[in-house]
């Protein structure tokens, strides 16, 4: 084993520390026993308490929920069916639409959000609607759909198609091979993909603040129009439960592809063997 | 073509992928019950005749007709055809007898007749004890192994192999030529066996197509290919052969005396050929005889030995004579025996009048 050097080592806490360090204040400052200001007053969960006796974030939690699972199911379905679209068929519009297809991940979240209220404008124009749940979720799922395409998508690359060749060889049709052949070796990619798209659906801020109108809030929009007014333990509180969920899942689903990928070495592997 | 007894007829087959001809009016058929290989060098064609009989791909022109019936248009799921393919292409998430139930699944074959005939499969390819095993728990042997018995398990019309034994090492691939062979043989389904490996098509069928540019240089049995070649392609693709130029100065019925560098030489072929033609001949390294004095009975040509190649049963005398490269294989037969040459020793060449073969354009 190669001992790293101490320098490298100071180097690499600052960077974590740089990067983690508001997170870990404001958990910490969420079990503070003291209404204001930023000194430790002892330890105490009554925040948490606190929290869920507001209707105005019960309120705010169902909303990011009945945003967040609809969106993932159909973003998820989606962007599989794109994903496998692009590895399977080779056609002359491949190579840009594969582009295309990162864009939404790489453009700006402002540029996104005011494009959807500019592009609701337009359309109110001949259909009427008001801004609302409906509008958040649509706008949600123009984002997601491309992380998962680009796990699907990254998952399949590793396979060869002639095991979908093989499925119809065998006498199964088009649908029966995707079915019982592609979509299994796909499951995990499209498994890290629907987590990873409900992760962004739960913290997403500024799109949602652009399309949400007036009568409809999420828990990360609830969090900022609170801090307008001033940070609140309670806020605090908040804010560290959406980390700690939003940690959990990702770890989930860095499991589920680490697992998947271990499988494919070992494949791999074994193939080098024979 | 097409008859009666034919597993398999390729009628005028025609394929090109954008401006490139893979499928140059291909015309053949497989008989039933056969063990048919085709050969040739990679890009001649061989795997997408394969694959517009697996109905992967659709030719451009022409008909395959497959136990009678025309595949046009019948897709891969549908043909009574099964596929070997070249990576195996094992389902890596399902474990060895799912792999080879896959088929039997997607027939909806009961299940008591489904656990039967898959143990029946394991066994004839002898991985009976292999089931429970995912595949990447296997070696290259026990893959194409699998893969067999996924392909024997439904029992099709056919099975078209894509070189299926290209991947595995030279031991295990003498070992699976034999097996194979006798599994045709068993089973009596009809085998399409592509390889690019001469002596693996002369070892395993009964007949072979030996393709070139997308097209069939030649139809046979391996006597007929490498005893008689047609062409110079399949001269030298099967074995290696002596290529002699020349012009046609007399015409028999018993044949044709052709000049060339090394002076007239007669052959038992030719009485086709017309006086003035130019022409190839060719004739096997074995089919030389070296000796060390002339007898003078025609047929005959000076050469000096210039390289020895030592290949343990026999040896390789590259000659040269009269400018021109010739080689010579000679059986290591007896020990001690006084018929080894030496370098840049002169000897005489004869070559039988039956041994020499007159070759095609093309």
């Amino acid at each position: 084993m190669r001992r790293t050097s101490p320098a490298l080592a100071a180097y690499s806490w600052l960077v974590y520390g740089f990067l983690y360090l508001p997170i870990l204040v404001l958990i910490v400052f969420s079990f503070n026993n003291s209404r204001f200001g930023a000194t430790w007053q002892g330890f105490t969960l009554k925040w948490y308490g606190v929290l869920f006796g507001r209707s105005d974030v019960r309120e705010a939690l169902l909303g990011t929920l009945l945003v967040a699972i609809p969106s993932t199911l159909v973003s998820t379905v989606l962007g599989t069916l794109l994903g496998f679209g692009l590895w399977r068929y080779s056609f002359r519009w491949r190579t840009p639409l594969t582009f295309l297809m990162v864009i939404p991940i790489v453009i700006p979240d402002v540029v996104m959000g005011v494009g959807l209220l500019m592009l609701y404008a337009l359309v109110r124009t001949v259909v009427p609607f008001s801004n609302g749940l409906l509008t958040v979720l649509l706008a949600h799922v123009t984002f997601q759909v491309s992380y998962v395409a680009l796990t699907v998508r990254a998952r399949l690359a590793g396979y060869d198609r002639s095991l979908e060749e093989a499925a119809r060889d065998l006498g199964a049709s088009d649908l029966q091979a995707f079915l019982r052949v592609t979509l299994p070796l796909a499951l995990p990619g499209v498994l890290t993909g629907a987590l990873l798209a409900f992760t962004l659906s739960l913290d997403d801020f500024v799109v949602t603040y652009f399309t949400s109108g007036s009568g409809f809030r999420t828990l990360p929009v609830l969090i900022y129009t609170n801090v307008k007014r001033g940070i609140t333990p309670d806020i605090n509180a908040l804010s560290a439960l959406l980390v700690g969920v939003t940690a959990l899942v990702l770890v989930l689903a860095s499991v589920i592809s680490g697992r998947s990928s271990a499988f494919r070495r070992s494949a791999r592997r074994g193939r080098e063997d024979s | 073509m097409l008859s009666a007894d034919a597993a398999v007829s390729v009628l005028d087959v025609d394929k090109s992928f954008g401006s490139v001809q893979v499928l140059d009016d291909v015309d053949l058929d497989i008989r039933k019950g056969e063990f048919f290989s085709l050969l040739g060098p990679s890009g001649c064609g061989k795997t997408t005749l394969l694959r517009i009989l697996a109905g992967f791909e659709q030719p451009d022109a022409g008909q395959i007709i497959i136990g009678g019936r025309d595949m046009t248009g019948v897709p891969p799921h549908l043909r009574p055809v099964n596929t070997v393919f070249q990576s195996y292409a094992l389902f890596p998430h399902l474990n060895v007898y799912d792999n080879v139930a896959f088929g039997l699944r997607m027939k909806r074959v009961p299940a008591a007749q489904q656990r039967e005939r898959v143990g029946r499969a394991l066994e004839t390819v002898r991985i009976g004890d292999l089931a429970r095993r995912r595949p990447d728990q296997l070696s290259g042997g026990q893959r194409q192994r699998v893969a067999l018995a996924r392909a024997i398990v439904g029992e099709p019309q056919v099975l078209l192999l894509d070189e299926p034994l290209s991947a595995l090492d030279l031991k295990l691939r003498k070992e699976l030529q034999v097996e194979l062979s006798n599994l045709q043989e068993t089973l009596g389904i009809t085998f399409v066996f592509v390889t690019h490996d001469q002596e693996e098509a002369l070892v395993m069928s009964d007949r072979i197509a030996v393709m070139n540019r997308g097209r069939v240089e030649q139809l046979g049995k391996a006597e007929d290919l490498y005893e008689r070649p047609r062409t110079a392609f399949v001269a030298n693709f099967l074995g290696s052969s002596n290529l002699i130029e020349g012009t046609v100065k007399a015409v028999t019925p018993e044949g044709a005396t052709v000049q060339t560098v090394h002076g007239p030489l007669m052959t038992h072929q030719g009485a086709h050929l017309k006086i003035g033609q130019s022409v190839t001949l060719s004739i096997r390294p074995e089919k030389l005889r070296m000796e060390r004095d002339d007898e003078t009975e025609g047929n005959e040509v000076r050469a000096r030995v210039d390289d020895i190649v030592y290949t343990g049963a026999e040896n390789q005398y590259l000659l040269k004579a009269n400018g021109e490269r010739l080689i010579v294989f000679q059986l290591n037969a007896d020990l001690g025996a006084d018929e080894d040459f030496d370098y840049e020793e002169d000897v005489a060449l004869y070559l039988p009048p039956g041994n020499l073969m007159v070759l095609e354009e093309g």
